[in-house]
């Protein structure tokens, strides 16, 4: 199923892609992109995100730049 | 924004109050003291944010960032005794930042345009009452009211009312459409005129606009090559050029006789400064984006980075006749009269002939009498009691019964004629010999009283502008071929007329699949051959790398230099479509097909917009062409100047924000279509 997030602050391109290719890396993630300039993030994975895939995937996010909020879309 | 602007002068000013102390003829302890304090102010107001998100950075485990780098830089200068370096690398650094925060949010407000078609509210109308509703609480079968001067907010039908719509957000065309009851509307379409009432046939989520959102906001998430490509090569970048920092920093003093450190340390700062990467990372998303945008403003939908970047290297393009280059509508095309009968009395004799049949030539027929009636000041319609004792003979025509009064068929007869219409069989089997002409269509020959009358070529009409844009295609040297199911003749004939390279006829759908398959085979024959040149340059090699590096990931056709496009109309060439390295539809607006199967949707039937669309593309792809070698060109140019000391600090700061402003205003330049 395809989820999208929304990354509130993403501002810096080159952090866009470091979050793209830590999130493809997740277990459970079968793709993963984000758009630097529509500031969203799409993931695909076979079940319903669980809360400990959340919790993993705002904890890369926040390592990226510790500005930056998900919001589900 | 407005704030760290106001924060950004403030420090701009503090430092140039202590650049302008250091001119000041008296020169004293004290003086030197404050000029030290008045960097200090200046540093800290223009960069305590990027040094505290340093700091919170590298606490949360990442260190490599930019942030940090412009931290140890600007705090090194410092030690090394270079003041004004210091708040220079901030002060700037700050500014770039700004400016391309500025770009982006420029570039994003130009997607918030492009999804302005999205309607907010609709008119329900639930009996007398009219309320308005969010457009996703509707449903298929309600009712909507849209206002002159309101969007159409769901797919639908009218029910009541005339109105002019302009389909401008959709097709990029400008002449509005015409509405009125029974034809069917798009959403995101603008009423302009009169008052529609409008029943919904399809939900919101499903409609045209909907659709049209969700591929543009999406295409950006289909990345290109060319960009995957420079964000891996700013992953390896940056820490290459910081470890270069370091050994230039550790090494030279120690082994160099009379190197002092604070000279070398000074190098390697610079070395920090140019490191950073989100120059180049930042203008390839964003010229692509242009790129899209522009694309979609011109009634081009294209669905990915990725698509952009292939059609730029088209080398041949694959067209389907019917409906692509032809309008997918039978027309007549000529009326050739045998001697003694006049065109009209062919056309009537045929259209009341055929009055019986449904076809689409009888169809024409009908047409096309209709319009040659009104000419000669005769009433068009087809009196069906003028015509009797219809017998249709299977696969050859028809022949009746037809009452000519008024006609004047010149034949000294008045009264019921027998007229036989059909192909040259039927003629044979009346022992008429029909015309021999080479003829490139469908004829329908005539028989009136039993003497033969001559025929009409029934053909599809070729669009306006498909033979521009084939033309467009050659003089781009693009190899243009032509699939159609329809007879050779035919084909040929409207090959010929267009100018198409090569033409094969009498396909059946899946025999088109095989067709694109040679002709894929054929193009990396070609390309094994080495006959494509590889003489781009250094950027070319650049793509080659990653061409090799990702050539397995992608699948079919990854390798190949060049692409073969398929333009098709989307509704039954969805395999063909799927097959080719780009697979185009014609005529997006409405037909669900082909917006799902093609990479690249034209919205309008225009097939001049396949030449646009590689226009765009390449246009798209210089630009990034430039930004990258510019940037990798500016950057390594003041890493070899910083390495043997003639670049100051200066010139770093210049290679990162300078750079990166340059680029992005280049990358502006891909939103800009030229539309012929």
């Amino acid at each position: 199923m395809k989820k999208t997030y929304i990354l509130d602050g993403l501002c810096c391109a080159h952090c866009a892609a470091e979050i793209e290719n830590n999130v493809k890396k997740m277990d459970g993630v079968d793709s993963a992109a984000v758009s630097f300039l529509t500031t969203k993030l799409v993931i695909e994975t076979a079940e319903e995100p669980s809360e400990d895939m959340m919790k993993k995937l705002k904890k890369i996010v926040k390592k990226v730049d510790s500005d930056i909020t998900v919001k589900e879309a | 924004m407005k704030k760290r602007i106001v924060r950004l002068c403030i420090g701009a000013a503090v430092f140039a109050g202590a650049v302008v102390s250091a001119f000041l003829p008296l020169e004293n302890a004290v003086l030197q003291w404050v000029r030290l304090v008045l960097f200090l102010a200046a540093y800290l107001i223009v960069g305590y944010k990027v040094i505290w998100k340093a700091v919170r950075n590298i606490a949360g485990g990442k260190v490599f960032d930019e942030n940090f780098l412009m931290a140890v830089a600007s705090i090194g200068a410092f030690f090394v005794g270079d003041y004004p370096e210091a708040v220079a690398v901030m002060l700037f650094y700050q500014v770039g930042e700004l400016f391309e925060d500025y770009a982006v949010g420029r570039s994003r407000k130009n997607i918030a345009d492009l999804m302005n078609i999205r309607p907010d509210s609709a008119n329900l109308k639930v009996g007398d009452e009219i309320r308005q509703v969010d457009p996703a609480e509707v449903s298929v079968g309600d009712v909507i009211l849209v206002r002159p001067g309101e969007k159409i907010p769901l797919d639908g039908r009218v029910l009541e009312g005339d109105s002019l719509v302009d389909t401008a957000a959709l097709t990029g065309e400008s002449v509005p459409r015409e509405a009125g009851c029974g034809t069917e509307v798009l959403s995101g379409c603008i009423n302009l005129s009169g008052v529609l009432t409008i029943e919904v046939s399809k939900p919101f989520g499903e409609s045209t606009v909907s659709k049209i959102l969700d591929l543009v906001e999406n295409a950006t998430m289909k990345k290109a090559r060319t960009e995957n490509f420079i964000t891996r090569f700013a992953a390896v970048y940056t820490p290459v050029v910081v470890l270069a920092a370091v050994v230039l920093a550790v090494v030279p003093p120690l082994v160099i006789p009379g190197a002092v450190f604070s000279d070398w340390l000074y190098r390697a700062l610079n070395f920090l400064v140019v490191s950073c990467p989100c120059a180049l990372v930042i203008s390839v998303p964003l010229s692509f984006f242009g790129g899209i945008g522009g694309a979609s403003r011109a009634g081009v939908l294209v669905k990915g980075s990725n698509y952009l970047e292939a059609m730029a290297s088209a080398q041949c393009v694959v067209m389907d006749k019917t409906g692509t280059l032809t309008r997918g509508v039978f027309e007549v095309e000529r009326i050739c009269p045998a001697e003694g009968f006049t065109k009209e009395q062919l056309l009537e004799c045929a259209a009341l002939a055929e009055s019986y049949s449904s076809h689409p030539i009888s169809a024409s027929l009908k047409r096309a009498w209709e319009a040659a009636a009104e000419k000669v000041g005769r009433s068009g319609e087809i009196d069906s009691a003028r015509v009797h004792d219809v017998e249709e003979i299977s696969g050859h025509g028809v022949k009746a019964a037809v009452d000519l009064a008024g006609a004047g068929t010149g034949t000294g007869q008045e009264g019921s004629l027998e007229v036989a219409a059909g192909n040259d069989k039927l003629m044979k089997m009346m022992q008429l010999t029909p015309s021999a002409d080479e003829i490139a269509g469908t004829a329908v020959h005539v028989a009136i009283g039993g003497r033969y009358a001559g025929y009409i070529i029934i053909a599809d009409q070729l669009k306006e502008d498909a033979a521009e844009a084939v033309a467009a295609l050659k003089k781009r040297r693009i190899r243009t071929v032509m699939l159609t199911g329809d007879s050779k003749a035919a084909g040929e004939a409207a090959a010929s007329v267009l100018g198409i390279d090569q033409a094969y006829t009498e396909l059946l759908p899946g025999d088109k699949v095989d067709k694109v398959e040679e002709l894929l085979q054929e193009l990396d024959a070609e390309c094994a051959d080495g006959a494509v040149n590889e003489a781009d340059g250094a950027v070319n090699e650049a793509d080659g790398a990653v061409n090799e590096a990702d050539g397995s990931a992608d699948g079919d056709g990854a390798k190949r230099k060049g692409k073969l496009v398929f333009v098709g109309d989307g509704i039954n060439d969805a395999p063909v479509l799927a097959r080719a390295d780009v697979g185009i539809a014609m005529g997006g607006l409405g037909s669900d097909a082909a917006i799902e199967a093609a990479d690249i949707v034209i919205m309008n039937d225009e097939p001049s917009k396949i030449a646009l669309i590689m226009d765009i593309s390449r246009r798209t792809m210089s630009i990034v062409r430039q930004n990258i070698v510019f940037a990798l060109g500016i950057k390594a140019l003041v890493l070899v100047l910083s390495a043997v000391g003639l670049a100051n600090m200066w010139a770093a700061v210049f290679a990162d924000v300078g750079v990166s402003m340059l680029a992005i205003l280049n990358s502006f330049r891909a939103m800009q279509v030229k539309q012929k």
